[in-house]
């Protein structure tokens, strides 16, 4: 049986994780490579690196840093953040990343997602949607969420599955940062109206809203950030108690 | 031990690569005739669609190495749907290494199958040592129903193959490059053959 996946994503800037300040047992904390290893031994069934360096030097540190996790990681990982063309793609996967993510270079020209996926295939191909709700209406949004677009999000879901997106990173951003659970209802039309699978990102704050995301959701994966970072989620407890509420979990 | 995966135009064999080092194996990529054939392992790896890859191997009469090759050889992924006879995807005429047909997953399930799932095996073999029904890493949109060539199977809706054997030629669904603990004892069995 397939299971849900759990997901704990990296931000990383120049080549350094920014949140993830409160392991122990960590010689450097801020070591991508250090951070992904360890999460790959408590149970996370893939990895995300979200880079969120502006500069064009960043990219450099960002390949070799892909270079650094592909020879120790022994589960796949997406790396995303400022990915506008083939070209990188190219140089990401050429590195060792499993799966790219790309969002607002895919809504300013949405060609690019069916030739990303003629060129890599859609298995590598992860296309992330900022979604907010505006008078009752989910709409995406790019640029780290502060651009509206006239997209809806449901639209531009079914747009980029059919244009050959392997995947959704489908990122509510009126839940992002308030520990208040998924949003349930966005995740589940999504997934319901696509043939792929659909991660679901932000608000997940207690192991209780995983639940409700895979069951009410209809999530395929899970993503969380600071819950696991700041080890207020511990991977192994969130798969156990899943596995105690029969959802199929890697364990 | 010498150890050549096939280069060709289906995919990144980076974290093959990757992992055949922790392994301690230094894998050599190429399309030379005469490096593949003296080799003591060869792995066929493969991501992407089946007839573009099967066209640029036909092109350069890698299909004909392969299917005489004697040695232990590992199909992955997309490799082990080419050693089949025949895909769905674009009809493509595969190897005909293993006598199955590789079709396309429909129903109400997602597609591509992505993620972990549990394997049946009977630990010998390529699954020697390997946890009872262990989960592997799973990325594709088509599938071999289970058959005489069969090893291993896993269910995704229905059972397919997972895994399958024909003499010399192992072939495998799932990532073990990217499948943890269990994917990396697979190809450490491998090597071992």
């Amino acid at each position: 049986m397939l299971t849900k996946r759990i997901i704990p994503c990296l931000d990383v800037k120049n080549g350094r994780t920014v949140k993830g300040i409160n392991f122990n047992n960590l010689r450097d904390a801020g070591d991508p490579v250090e951070l992904a290893v360890r999460y790959a031994n408590e149970g996370a069934d893939e990895l995300v690196f979200l880079d969120i360096s502006a500069t064009l030097e960043a990219r450099t540190t960002l390949l070799k840093l892909v270079r650094a996790v592909a020879e120790k990681v022994t589960i796949p990982f997406t790396v995303g953040g400022g990915i506008s063309s083939v070209a990188d793609v190219s140089a990401l996967l050429g590195a060792g990343a499993d799966k790219v993510s790309i969002n607002s270079s895919v809504v300013a020209k949405p060609e690019l997602i069916d030739q990303l996926a003629a060129n890599f295939g859609a298995q590598c191909l992860i296309v992330a949607i900022d979604s907010r709700t505006i008078s009752g209406t989910p709409y995406v949004h790019t640029h780290g969420g502060s651009r509206r677009t006239h997209l809806k999000t449901i639209d531009w879901a079914k747009q980029v599955a059919e244009r050959g997106a392997g995947e959704i990173l489908l990122t509510s951003m009126d839940h992002d940062g308030t520990k208040s659970g998924f949003a349930v209802e966005l995740t589940r039309e999504i997934s319901r109206n696509v043939k792929i699978p659909v991660i679901a990102s932000g608000g997940g704050g207690l192991i209780e809203h995983f639940l409700d995301i895979f069951v009410a959701g209809y999530a395929d994966a899970a993503l969380a950030a600071s819950i696991f970072h700041f080890k207020e989620i511990d991977i192994m407890e969130l798969k156990n108690y899943l596995q105690a509420n029969q959802i199929p979990i890697r364990l | 031990m010498t150890v050549v995966i096939i280069k060709y135009n289906a995919g990144n064999v980076q974290s093959l690569q990757f992992a055949l080092h922790r392994l301690g194996v230094d894998p050599v990529i190429t399309d030379d005739e005469w490096l593949i054939q003296k080799a003591d392992k060869v792995i066929f790896p493969g991501q992407g669609e089946a007839s573009s890859a099967m066209k640029y191997l036909r092109a350069r009469n890698l299909d004909q190495l392969i299917i005489q090759l004697k040695q232990p050889v590992l199909g992955i992924c997309l490799g082990m749907q080419l050693m089949c006879r025949f895909s769905e995807e674009n009809n493509t005429q595969g190897l005909g290494i293993i006598d199955a047909e590789v079709k396309r997953f429909t129903g109400t399930i997602k597609i591509p199958h992505m993620g972990w799932n549990n394997v049946q095996h009977d630990a010998s073999g390529l699954f020697s040592g390997v946890k009872e029904n262990e989960y592997l890493y799973f990325v594709h949109s088509y599938y071999v129903n289970v058959c005489t060539s069969t090893i291993a199977k896993a269910d995704y809706n229905k059972p397919f193959s997972a895994a399958l054997r024909k003499n010399n030629f192992y072939a495998i669904q799932p990532h073990p490059e990217k499948s943890a603990d269990g994917g990396m004892k697979i190809l450490d069995n491998f090597l071992k053959i």
